[in-house]
């Protein structure tokens, strides 16, 4: 490999939205009115945040028991450089809080420089409430006392979650997406059984090998199966109906998702010949993008044994 | 009757801080496969069973484990299965599977690239998503919680992880991490998260391993001398972190009681923190006349969802007959799920 495989930042998003139950709900919901309840355990022992189910018994637990702003720290780990998401941005410490009333201990943060193993805290609420845990701020030995307010009682939660990565292309896939930028399609071969993949692959699916032999593949071929999209979703490009298609390229054994433009809908079927429509030059990247799309070329279809074994 | 199963094979791509792969491990696994096949002279389709262990938030994409298939070479259609968790629970299931009767051979691979994302900030979405996951706990803050825990009881003390961290990085001049270095050099090394130092985290580790099973019969034939599996039971712990006794890892003793892992000549232990190595010795009871982590362990290099296999796979490596040999691997934050696999050399 002379080149490096190429790499680039992918970040991925989900606002997930979690219904509550009935023991997270009147938890959730005191939060919001800045009150805080724990769940008495078969045991006895009151847990807080209270467990759906007794972490002994399994049993579903019901009675919640309100519990004080206040606890002392049994452990703590310093966080000298917070990341994404956590409750303060500034060096912090997590930490064990068992609250007054509790008898095993919350984890949160704490608000202070000088953290120790039976330091006095207190809850800081955030302005706003109705995010659960996040309702709380923080801990800190300096928190204010804070009166409890109404609020409704919640029944959902959102928890967004964001999460970054480095994402690699394969040395197979590196060598393809190369190639497009030169307005060129370049499949490999694989060894054992010569099929021509396009992108080529860090293994042969079916033989389980690097694929090797370098193919270069012209800009046409034919459309194997298709269908006409006719619902609209976030992000669409193209009004429909339109139609998103498997082309199958000539020399290739295998097909990749395309569209199909240049003719009605209706128009399109199993086996037409279509040719490549690319994007001007200085639009292209390492990316399947610069092709547009694909048009009819007007030949003859390809009969239907042609291609039906890649169906 | 029972079938007994034996360990006739394992192999491990490099452990590196970081590769160019890509995160559904093929490159590691194609070439870490073909070793552990032509080790014992068998082809992809001598295996009865596949079954893989890695995660889609290491990877970043949904069932990356799909894309880990091609590797195998998987037409004709294989039978194969994945677990969400350490590959050395994908060994569980395979080893239920042998001894239904069902096949004979499995071959058993885990792979993460951790380097992907944000490691410790990634394993946040182990917690409980409702009251802990949203305010996004690290896993190293949280082992840091669990180590000071038991500094302030007086069951380890910060000289004690560092000389596990110690031992470890000497063990293995082919690990990840190597180094002879002091007690005293390690503990005049800066915190990174109080109570811990660099040395008590593993190092993010980019890998795979691959354990390949058989039926002890068909064992003897395949390699010189299989490491059977006399036992091998996992226990889990609550999810409420709180609740739980995060000093004394019950769910360990549990599994090495259902295991009766006693007799034990050699251990590998899957502690990605320093002060978990010292707590899993004291609840597994052993003592210091046990090899322990011959291969540096996980804090010499932890491939993510395969570094619980590789011990398994290292244990059996350098089992000696009439030895008996402990393989231990944990899941979940701070110990939360642990499995006790008990070997001994055919």
């Amino acid at each position: 490999m002379t080149q490096a495989p190429l790499s680039a930042p992918l970040d991925i998003g989900f606002d997930y939205t979690r219904s509550l139950g009935p023991t997270l709900s009147r938890f959730v919901t005191g939060l919001a009115q800045r009150r805080i309840f724990g769940a008495r355990g078969s045991d006895g022992r009151v847990h807080v945040p209270p467990p759906e189910y007794d972490p002994v018994t399994s049993e579903p637990l019901t009675e919640l028991i309100e519990l004080a702003h206040t606890g002392t720290v049994t452990t703590w780990c310093w966080q000298p450089e917070p990341l994404a998401g956590q409750p303060l941005q500034h060096p912090f410490a997590w930490a064990f809080i068992l609250l007054d009333g509790a008898d095993t201990p919350m984890l949160h943060a704490v608000d202070a420089q000088d953290v120790h193993t039976g330091m006095r805290v207190r809850a800081r609420w955030a302005e706003e409430g109705g995010n659960g845990i996040r309702d709380i701020e923080c801990f800190a030995p300096d928190a204010p006392e804070t009166e409890p307010r109404p609020a409704d009682e919640l029944t959902m939660i959102t928890t967004p979650i964001n999460l970054h990565y480095m994402h690699s292309a394969s040395p197979e896939e590196s060598l393809y997406l190369r190639g497009l930028a030169e307005g060129r399609l370049l499949g490999q071969r694989c060894p054992v059984c010569r099929k021509v993949y396009i992108p080529p692959r860090g293994a042969c699916p079916t033989d389980g090998v690097p694929t090797e032999e370098d193919v270069e593949l012209p800009d046409r071929g034919i459309v194997t199966t298709f269908c006409i999209v006719n619902v609209p979703f976030l992000g669409q490009r193209i009004k429909p109906p339109y139609v998103a298609a498997y082309i199958l390229l000539d020399g290739a054994d295998i097909a990749f998702l395309h569209l199909v433009l240049g003719c009605a809908a209706q128009d399109v079927r199993m086996g037409m010949r279509v040719e490549a429509v690319w994007k001007p030059r200085d639009e292209w990247g390492t990316t399947l993008q610069n092709i547009d799309h694909f048009r009819p070329t007007g030949e003859p279809d390809a009969p239907y044994d042609s291609y039906a074994g890649h169906l | 009757m029972s079938i007994d199963v034996s360990i006739v094979s394992f192999a491990q791509a490099p452990n590196v801080r970081e590769t160019h792969g890509t995160t559904n491990g093929v490159e590691m696994l194609v070439p870490t496969m073909k070793e552990a096949l032509d080790r014992i002279g068998l082809s992809k389709k001598d295996i009865g069973f596949w079954c893989s262990g890695s995660s889609d938030y290491l990877a970043g994409r949904a069932f990356s484990f799909i894309a880990a298939v091609d590797a195998i070479g998987a037409f004709p259609p294989i039978h194969e299965s994945h677990v969400e968790a350490d590959a050395a629970w994908a060994l569980y299931e395979a080893w239920v599977k042998i001894r239904t009767g069902e096949v004979d051979t499995a071959l058993v691979y885990g792979f993460g690239k951790s380097s992907a994302g944000q490691l410790r900030r990634v394993l946040a979405l182990q917690l409980d998503p409702y009251t802990v996951g949203p305010l996004w706990p690290d896993a190293v803050s949280i082992a840091g919680l669990q180590a000071r825990l038991g500094l302030d009881a007086g069951l380890w003390t910060e000289r004690d992880m560092a000389e596990v961290a110690a031992r470890s990085r000497a063990a293995n001049p082919a690990a990840q991490i190597y180094e002879q270095v002091t007690v005293d050099e390690l503990l005049g090394r800066p915190y990174v998260a109080d109570p811990l130092r660099k040395h008590d985290c593993a190092p993010i580790t980019d890998g795979a391993a691959v354990v390949v099973l058989a039926t002890a019969d068909r064992a003897k034939d395949l390699c010189e001398q299989p490491a059977r599996i006399t036992s091998i039971q996992h226990r889990v712990e609550s999810a409420s972190l709180g609740a739980r006794d995060l000093t004394a890892s019950p769910s360990t003793v549990a599994a090495a009681k259902a295991a009766n892992a006693d007799g034990i000549a050699l251990a590998e232990l899957h502690a990605p923190f320093t002060h978990q190595e010292i707590l899993l010795r004291q609840a597994l009871g052993l003592g210091d006349e046990v090899v322990l982590n011959p291969s540096g362990g996980p804090l010499a290099g932890n491939p993510m969802f395969a570094a619980g296999l590789a011990r398994i796979g290292e244990a059996a490596t350098r089992l000696k007959p009439g030895e008996r040999a402990l393989a231990h691997a944990t899941s979940g934050p701070a110990l939360q799920q642990n499995l006790v696999c008990v070997l001994e050399a055919d």
